[in-house]
């Protein structure tokens, strides 16, 4: 989908978070000179497009309880690793499943995925579920633990309204 | 946290209603008004519950760019080095991992061509390699925490 400079106003506005109000669509759009009706079917449209791929609140894991998040990732031969992806990817467990490149010699490592816990024990205890249900004993693996936590603040898209507003 | 926010929490993770007063649609089935269901979603924001209300992007569908880094950064210039990540702005989550690698972080970008650049930058700005692994393929994205 390509994004008219009205979406890309809309998207940054939208980065700043939904207006906590009992219209907020209408309140978008007054930061932008638009009406409610045109901010929804902006947003229904990319949504639709699947340039929105979800809206609604992202929790902070950890805060929520999910204290343990570790990245398990497997070396899998490229003539497998489609099938072995789909089928992590379908396991509830996963949370995130991705297949890219290694970087050897440091990486061997093609498929990726995000599992969350409690705590350790619970994720390790999940991961070594999936190996068993899957067979993965066989290929190169490793479990990366986060120890800490630099920065989580989301994406930032979109183009300040006073740019967006001269270019059109 | 009480079992409202609980449902709160894992209702609003799967969408929110576009229409004129979406509080007081999500609001009803809760058993909640509009004005209690607002209350209670800034008070979730400012315990550090809830980090962002609105649109999870598909970067790619955007036009830009989307990738996962990492580096390998001695331990006594750990803090130094993730302030420089950290300053781009184009970084949203950067994590210390227990690997060789192990800083990991998210760059994403809103023009093709800007990745590059940002990595460029990161790695004039630390003198360390960041090594680039952007997704081939996606199986599943899908990360929804239950409350």
């Amino acid at each position: 989908m390509d994004l008219s400079d009205t979406d890309l106003a809309l998207v940054s506005v939208l980065a700043q978070g939904l207006p906590m109000v009992s219209h907020p669509y209408r309140a978008v759009g007054a930061q932008l000179g638009l009406d409610e009706a045109q901010v929804m079917a902006r947003i229904q449209a990319m949504r639709d497009s699947g340039v929105i791929r979800r809206f609604g609140i992202i929790v902070r894991h950890h805060e929520l309880g999910f204290k343990a998040n570790a990245m398990s990732v497997w070396s899998i031969p490229d003539e497998e690793v489609g099938k072995v992806g789909r089928l992590l990817g379908d396991a509830p467990e996963v949370t995130l499943c991705y297949r890219r490149p290694p970087r050897l010699p440091l990486w061997p490592y093609n498929l990726f995925c995000m599992i969350h816990g409690r705590d350790r024990a619970e994720v390790e205890e999940t991961i070594g579920a999936l190996n068993r249900r899957f067979v993965l004993g066989a290929y190169p693996h490793a479990v990366l633990f986060s120890t800490r936590r630099f920065k989580q603040t989301g994406a930032r898209y979109g183009r300040p309204i006073h740019q967006a507003a001269a270019a059109e | 946290m009480d079992e409202i926010d609980r449902a709160i929490i894992n209702t609003l993770q799967g969408g929110f209603p576009i229409c004129d007063q979406p509080f007081a649609a999500m609001a009803e089935p809760l058993g909640l008004t509009a004005a209690q269901l607002l209350a209670r979603i800034i008070k979730l924001k400012a315990d550090g519950i809830i980090s962002r209300f609105g649109p999870m992007w598909h970067a790619e569908r955007m036009g830009g760019e989307l990738t996962l880094a990492a580096m390998k950064v001695p331990q006594e210039r750990f803090d130094e080095v993730a302030g420089i990540v950290n300053s781009h702005p184009e970084v949203s989550q950067n994590y210390a991992r227990e690997h060789a690698l192990n800083m990991w972080f998210v760059v994403a970008t809103e023009k093709p061509g800007r990745k590059a650049e940002v990595l460029a930058g990161i790695e004039a700005g630390t003198g360390i390699p960041v090594h680039d692994m952007p997704k081939i393929q996606e199986f599943f994205v899908g990360l929804r925490f239950e409350a």
